[in-house]
């Protein structure tokens, strides 16, 4: 007799063996076709009409690239505001990444006992609420009554237009989103820092390598993983940038729109304006933007030898 | 230098540079400047929600607590119409639905993921992966149109939780967990005592990633407290449902009115923050090594 031939009897113990994997992870998966599968292909499908939710479904007109031509042209606010998403970004991101790496270092390095502590400390501006910083910050920056130009009065400074100087508002922008973030990298380069074999410290240590070879050779190479992923972040997250200058600034992005960004601008044409099809179309660019944007960062960091 | 080859060299954990005290002195200014600048909004905040509207901004500025707290209570029951209360339980229900559904669906999804072998299990892991390159902005307008045009659930609280129950972020990082920390062996052995495939994930597995729950609870919760564009976009607007970060943005948006009651919106600020401060101490160290740990592997 064949044992393969042989009719498996169907028990409920094998069946439900077989299929639990798939029951478990089903969720997932009905939710992305409800809630993101078919949103994004119903968004690409706006981005080519003209259309307002108040219009009803079925009542929208095809446009072409109307959309994106008007986005990418001069008398829209999308480019301007794209410029104000990277400048911001920049202004914020670069700190970020400058000092959180020596801050990581010297923790590590010198401060072992007190790592917990100071990444606890660091790291609580992360969790907060942008919302409740963002009227903390907005009271510090005051023109005629805050603490910064309270203190630079002292050292006999004129007052400061921190949130209504166009040339301004960008750093005062970008220092808050600063302060909420670094503690964050910080503590990512710490525990890549912490990944780190002594192992190798000490092969190179009788090998003769001083400190800064050390530095060079051994922990920005092995670094180079964490780093990727810290960058990979603050570059996604500083494109969508939102909350901060919409409530230090207003919707409008403060005067001359040197605050607005582009996740504020297309929010506004979204959900004030009820431009759907034209807000989408912005989204898919901003899309292609953050994407071209982490395509170049993981060049950057795949290039010479950098073999993660 | 102050240290000898011998003193590097030396075993245990990491050779100890002897440094003079003074030398550390630069190191230990730099740390204790950071942590201030850390920490100082929040302890204004506190500050100012304890002295009188009036006072938050005299010069020079109070910087001690003072005697305040009921009345700017008072004032922002004034200000919000009695709903303080009510804005506060808003946010913590959607917080607390959103972290409970979210930590069931996930650590479901990243316990088959990580001990089962299933035809097609590499492919719909990898898909899921790659809808984390999708930019959140880039699903706002959508979701508000299957919400407001296909369910009708603008306005409604679960128009916030109940899309996110089952996330990429969460099931990636519930995968790791039980991969490198459950041995397949125990799972097999459950089996074999007969227990069905639900109860040994509830039994057997669910008790034993605790750590990790609590990561991922840590960040669900703290997301969803903080969760400002959704609510804006799901119009979270009315009295019932309005959170916490929109009755912030009511009160406080538009930057420095002189002429509002600054101290009662300080106290809202203050009554939004201290949630988040209490559940991040409470398991600090764990939600930053569990966040940490699983950020650059695979």
């Amino acid at each position: 007799m064949s044992q393969r031939a042989a009719p498996r009897t169907w028990s409920y113990t094998r069946f439900q063996q077989r299929f639990a994997p798939y029951l478990f992870v089903s969720p997932f998966f009905i939710l992305f076709a409800i809630f993101g599968l078919f949103p994004l292909i119903f968004s690409l499908f706006l981005a080519f009409h003209l259309w307002s939710p108040l219009d009803g479904v079925g009542n929208w007109k095809f446009v072409g690239f109307e959309n994106f031509q008007l986005a990418l042209g001069p008398t829209d606010m999308f480019w301007k505001s794209l410029k104000n998403t990277v400048w911001i970004g920049l202004l914020s991101g670069i700190p970020q990444h400058l000092v959180a790496l020596p801050l990581a270092f010297i923790i590590h390095h010198s401060l072992r006992r007190f790592q917990g502590t100071f990444s606890t400390i660091l790291f609580l501006p992360y969790i907060t609420n942008a919302v409740a910083i963002a009227i903390v910050f907005a009271t510090l920056y005051s023109e005629r009554l805050g603490i910064l130009n309270y203190l630079g009065g002292q050292l006999g400074l004129d007052p400061v237009r921190w949130l209504g100087d166009p040339n301004l508002v960008p750093y005062s922008v970008a220092a808050v989103v600063f302060w909420r973030y670094v503690g964050w990298n910080t503590v990512l380069y710490l525990s890549g820092l912490q990944a780190i074999s002594e192992d190798v410290y000490e092969a190179a240590t009788v090998d003769g390598a001083n400190g800064w070879q050390k530095f060079w050779y051994i922990t920005l190479p092995l670094l180079r993983p964490m780093m990727f992923y810290a960058f990979t972040l603050t570059i996604v997250g500083s494109m969508q940038l939102f909350e901060e200058p919409f409530m230090l600034l207003n919707d409008g992005g403060g005067s001359g729109g040197a605050g607005l960004t582009s996740a504020m601008h297309i929010f506004n044409t979204a959900f004030r304006d009820l431009d759907m099809g034209y807000a989408s179309a912005m989204s898919w660019l901003l899309f292609l933007a953050i994407f071209t944007l982490s395509m170049l960062n993981n060049y950057l960091f795949s290039r010479d030898g950098g073999n993660r | 230098m102050t240290t000898t080859p011998a003193q590097r060299a030396a075993p245990g954990p990491r050779p100890r540079r002897a440094r003079l005290p003074w030398q550390r002195v630069p190191i230990w200014a730099l740390m204790l400047l950071a942590c201030f600048l850390s920490v100082v909004p929040f302890y204004l905040m506190f500050v100012w929600a304890s002295h009188p509207s009036a006072e938050v901004f005299t010069f020079p500025p109070h910087l001690w607590f003072g005697d305040a707290f009921a009345r700017n209570w008072q004032g922002l029951m004034q200000v919000t119409d009695g709903q303080a209360p009510r804005q506060f339980w808003n946010s913590l229900y959607i917080a607390l639905v959103s972290t409970l559904t979210t930590l069931f669906f996930c650590s479901l999804a990243g316990y088959a993921f990580a001990m089962y072998d299933f035809r097609g299990k590499a492919a719909l892991f990898a898909f899921i992966l790659g809808t984390m390159l999708i930019p959140p902005l880039v699903m706002d307008i959508p979701s508000f149109l299957v919400m407001n045009n296909v369910l009708g659930w603008v306005g409604e609280p679960r128009a916030l939780w109940v899309p996110g129950m089952a996330n990429a972020f969460g099931i990636f990082l519930m995968r790791q967990y039980i991969m490198s920390a459950l041995p397949r062996e125990l799972i097999e052995a459950a089996r074999m005592d007969g227990a069905t495939e639900f109860g040994i994930y509830r039994q057997v597995v669910l008790p034993l990633i605790r750590p990790i729950l609590a990561t991922l609870g840590v960040v669900t919760f703290v997301g969803a407290w903080n969760n400002f564009k959704g609510a804006l976009i799901m119009k979270l607007s009315e009295p019932d449902t309005m959170t916490l970060p929109l009755s912030l943005r009511r009160l406080g948006g538009g930057a420095t009115n002189v002429n509002v009651d600054w101290g009662a919106i300080m106290m809202l600020v203050v009554i939004t923050v201290i949630p988040l401060l209490i559940v991040f101490l409470l398991a600090s160290r764990q939600v930053i090594s569990g966040l940490t740990s699983g950020a650059v592997k695979d």
